[in-house]
């Protein structure tokens, strides 16, 4: 309700009543109203296809809308292309970046707007307007090194300064700690506040609650292509968001019955492991995982998480250690022989190591196991079981699609995640290694996620749980582990009355348990 | 051996490489713009045939080499931007475009010659006009340096002066940078306002004008006149070039001069008691070889960046 009380509150953008159908159908948005007011941080939530980017995109001119209308400081606006978004002071850091990879930072910084001396380009005006704009933003790069080899954490502040550079006095980041180490995250929202600082105003397109709570003045949720409300975050609470966002009741915590620990499953022992540049990723490790727990580890990311769990999925060969299941040396063996012998595997990267994109989604859920009955007989491949394999397994885990002889590419990404579950619970694993399963889904896939991993358990399976979401991992272990270094320097035998600060002093490698201690825990 | 030796150690032996070269060197340097503007043209041979031979007819109808070279390279353009339409305007698969070129240039250009002469083998019954080739005062005069550089046909000349002209477009001046950029990551340079479709029809224009110099120097500079197929393979040796030389214009120059004086050797040693079939391999072998060891060496770089990529990565999480 505007109020003539405060001119200076009067929104910076509004969109009003904005509708986006496209042109195969699917309603984007529908009359949806939405307004920033400058200076503010804004965060944007939503689950995955609730009409978020696709609002945002109508914003910086990558779409237009069907109807509606946007307003900058009060005057009616069109917009587009990206071209006139940035005329107006619009800028956007896309999730995937936009950058040239052989090019440095500053050159990427100018790209499309070089300052010229004379014909040609002038580099060292580049570097100069690169260096003082990172000055000037507190935003840490490099101007003359090559994007190919900065980490990620630099390439998105390299993307802000782009918009930046082109005179942004609104930016869009969509999704930006989705592809950031908790370090980096803390990095950018201490950039953030220093932008807003400066007289920027900030939409922060995200769905991870905590993450909207740390950083964000006001919440606007959208839920099926619809606003649900705008929020002030002093009363706004984690549950409260979930709710607006799922449109129920979401129980983030878990609800599990006590461990019924069986026998050891998984047996790993001085387990060592180094790249092929040499570098040592995992040193001495050992642990157990029995049946029916779920054994956690949990560390800052790139501390030998990614490796351990690939060595034992059989997709890296240790330098040396015992890997066994129930007894079995599965060390070294291929992964269908590791997979055979009854490990089941949800990968890191689900795009690229867990579904072939362009292969429908029948055949995603028997990659595993084609060469088997009843899938193929006498050498060929039927395709009437395959589909009726299909069908059981999207119905059973809930899998949204009108047909399985789509391509897996076509699926958001919580159903995707939801096709390698399928697969991977329905080989009936006597160990399931689940690595980050719910980076990159929303609350509502990652409720399922937890609810399977739970359900799995309780049924007898062992899991081995690899998250960098710290309260996920701790919430769902029944015992957790924490590496640091490429080492397991503590294993607590419960996470009962376990604090995330005492955690946290492990996983920075400020305090490790004995030896000792850890071999009583194994 | 010894024979051998003093024919590769000598300043004709040079001057020979030089200008065996510029055939392969005008292309590629036309293959590196496209390949790095993401439109790679694998039509170069084509092009360079097409315009050897509309050099020659020109150049003999006119009685002059000048309008001979303007219609060499008027056609060279064209047929790369006959190219550039197919791939860019009508999706066509760019390789499949190129090799259809390829082809229509070998036999159209002789379907052309048989059509004006009767003669389905070459124009050496015309007589066609040869571009100048220059004296260089005072350095001509300098010994073995001399014989080297001056008396060289005018192509050759621009040819080893492209070379910086490239360098200089492509990464000091804007429209160089936003072809590569284009090349590369064609989103990113789309959404920072780069037309994508007009800098990859630049990069396929200039491919054409470049490999069209080659063609009307082969036809009127190397030698005098338009024979069938007579770019045997040079189109395709220029690519090979542009990967060996790293992707870069001097990297290309040199690789470019690598193959060329594989070829002069050949013709060189042919003159001495080895076998005529084994010395003309010369230049396709050392081809094969040199992009075996191009293929070992950029394995070997792809593990140090990755070894540099993991130590800056550890750097940042440690920070």
């Amino acid at each position: 309700m505007p109020t003539a009380s405060d001119s200076a509150a009067a929104p910076l953008i509004e969109m009003r009543n904005i509708t986006k159908i496209y042109p195969n159908g699917v309603l984007a948005d529908n009359d949806v109203s939405f307004e920033v007011r400058a200076g503010e941080i804004h965060a944007l939530v939503g689950e995955n296809g609730a009409g978020k980017s696709t609002l945002m995109k109508i914003l910086y001119g990558m779409e237009r809308p069907t109807s509606g209308q946007i307003y900058l400081r009060g005057a009616p606006v069109t917009i587009h292309t990206p071209h006139e978004a940035i005329a107006l002071g619009i800028g956007m850091v896309h999730q995937n970046f936009m950058l040239v990879p052989s090019f440095t930072v500053a050159e990427n910084i100018v790209l499309g707007t070089e300052p010229l001396r004379g014909a040609f380009v002038d580099k060292r005006a580049a570097v100069a307007a690169t260096a003082s704009l990172a000055q000037q933003y507190g935003l840490n790069v490099d101007p003359e090194a090559v994007v190919d080899v900065v980490p990620v954490g630099m390439r998105q502040r390299v993307e802000i300064l782009k918009a930046l550079y082109r005179g942004a006095d609104v930016l869009i980041l969509d999704e930006p700690t989705a592809v950031l180490t908790p370090q980096e995250t803390h990095e950018l929202f201490a950039a953030i506040r220093q932008l807003v600082n400066a007289g920027k105003t900030v939409i922060f397109i995200s769905h991870k609650l905590r993450e909207v709570m740390e950083i964000s003045d006001r919440i606007s949720v959208m839920r099926d292509a619809r606003m649900v409300g705008t929020i002030d975050k002093r009363n706004a609470d984690e549950h409260l968001l979930a709710k607006m966002m799922v449109g129920r009741e979401v129980f983030l915590n878990i609800a599990k019955p006590p461990v019924q620990r069986g026998p050891v499953v998984l047996k790993v022992r001085d387990l060592e492991y180094a790249t092929e540049a040499g570098v040592e990723a995992l040193k001495h490790v050992s642990f157990n995982v029995y049946a029916g727990e779920i054994f956690g580890i949990a560390g800052v990311e790139g501390n030998g998480q990614t490796e351990l769990v690939e060595v034992i999925a059989g997709l890296r060969a240790p330098l040396g250690g015992v890997i066994e299941l129930e007894g079995k040396s599965i060390a070294g063996l291929p992964p269908r022989g590791v997979r055979q012998a009854g490990v089941a595997h949800i990968p890191e990267d689900r795009l690229t190591n867990g579904v072939a994109l362009e292969s429908s989604i029948q055949e995603n859920l028997i990659v595993d196991r084609y060469e088997r009955e009843p899938f193929t007989r006498g050498g060929f491949l039927r395709p009437s079981e395959v589909a009726r394999n299909g069908e059981v397994l999207i119905e059973q885990y809930a899998i949204r699609t009108p047909d399985g002889a789509l391509p897996v590419g076509s699926l958001s990404g919580g159903n995707m995640q939801k096709v390698v579950v399928a697969r991977e619970l329905s080989s009936r694993p006597k160990l399931l290694i689940a690595a980050q399963p719910t980076r990159g889904v929303d609350i509502g896939a990652t409720e399922f996620m937890h609810e399977q991993l739970v359900k799995a358990r309780n049924a007898g399976v062992a899991i081995l749980l690899v998250s960098a979401d710290l309260s996920e991992v701790m919430s769902l272990s029944d015992r957790l582990a924490v590496m640091h270094a490429g080492r397991i320097v503590a294993i607590f035998p419960t996470t009962n009355g376990l604090t995330e600060e005492e955690v946290g002093l492990y996983m920075l490698g400020t305090k490790t348990m004995t030896q000792a201690e850890i071999e009583r825990n194994w | 051996m010894d024979q051998a030796l003093q024919v590769i150690f000598s300043a004709t032996f040079i001057a020979a490489v030089l200008r065996v070269s510029t055939p392969i060197l005008l292309p590629a340097l036309g293959g590196l713009i496209s390949d790095l503007g993401g439109v790679v043209n694998i039509a170069l041979e084509g092009i360079m045939l097409t315009a050897a031979c509309a050099g020659v007819l020109i150049s003999v109808a006119t009685q002059s080499e000048w309008p001979g070279l303007l219609a060499g390279v008027v056609m060279g353009v064209l047929m790369a931007l006959v190219l550039a339409f197919f791939h860019l305007n009508l999706k066509a698969d760019l390789i499949l475009a190129a090799i259809a070129i390829n082809i229509l240039a070998s036999g159209g250009t002789i379907f052309v010659v048989f059509l004006l002469t009767g003669d389905k083998g070459s124009t050496s019954a015309l007589v066609s006009k040869q571009m100048p080739f220059v004296e260089i005062p005072i350095i001509k005069d300098i010994p073995v340096i001399g014989p080297i550089v001056s008396g060289q046909n005018l192509l050759t000349y621009v040819a080893f002066i492209a070379v910086v002209l490239v360098a200089v477009f492509l990464y000091r001046t804007r429209a160089g940078i936003h072809l590569r950029a284009v090349g590369e990551n064609p989103e990113a340079a789309r959404s920072v306002g780069i037309n994508v479709r007009a800098q990859q029809y630049l990069a396929l224009g200039l491919s054409g004008l470049l490999a069209a110099l080659g063609g009307v120097y082969l036809s009127m500079g190397y030698v005098k006149f338009f024979a069938r197929d007579m770019t045997a393979g040079r189109g395709f040796i220029a690519l090979a070039a542009i990967f060996l030389g790293g992707k870069t214009p001097w990297g290309t120059m040199i690789a470019a001069l690598v193959f060329g004086a594989a070829e002069a050797l050949s013709v060189q040693l042919g003159n001495l008691r080895i076998p005529n079939q084994l010395v003309q391999m010369i230049p396709y072998v050392a081809t094969l070889v040199a992009l075996v060891i191009y293929a070992l060496v950029q394995r070997q770089r792809a593990i140090a960046r990755q070894r540099k990529f993991r130590q800056t990565q550890t750097v940042a999480v440690g920070s």
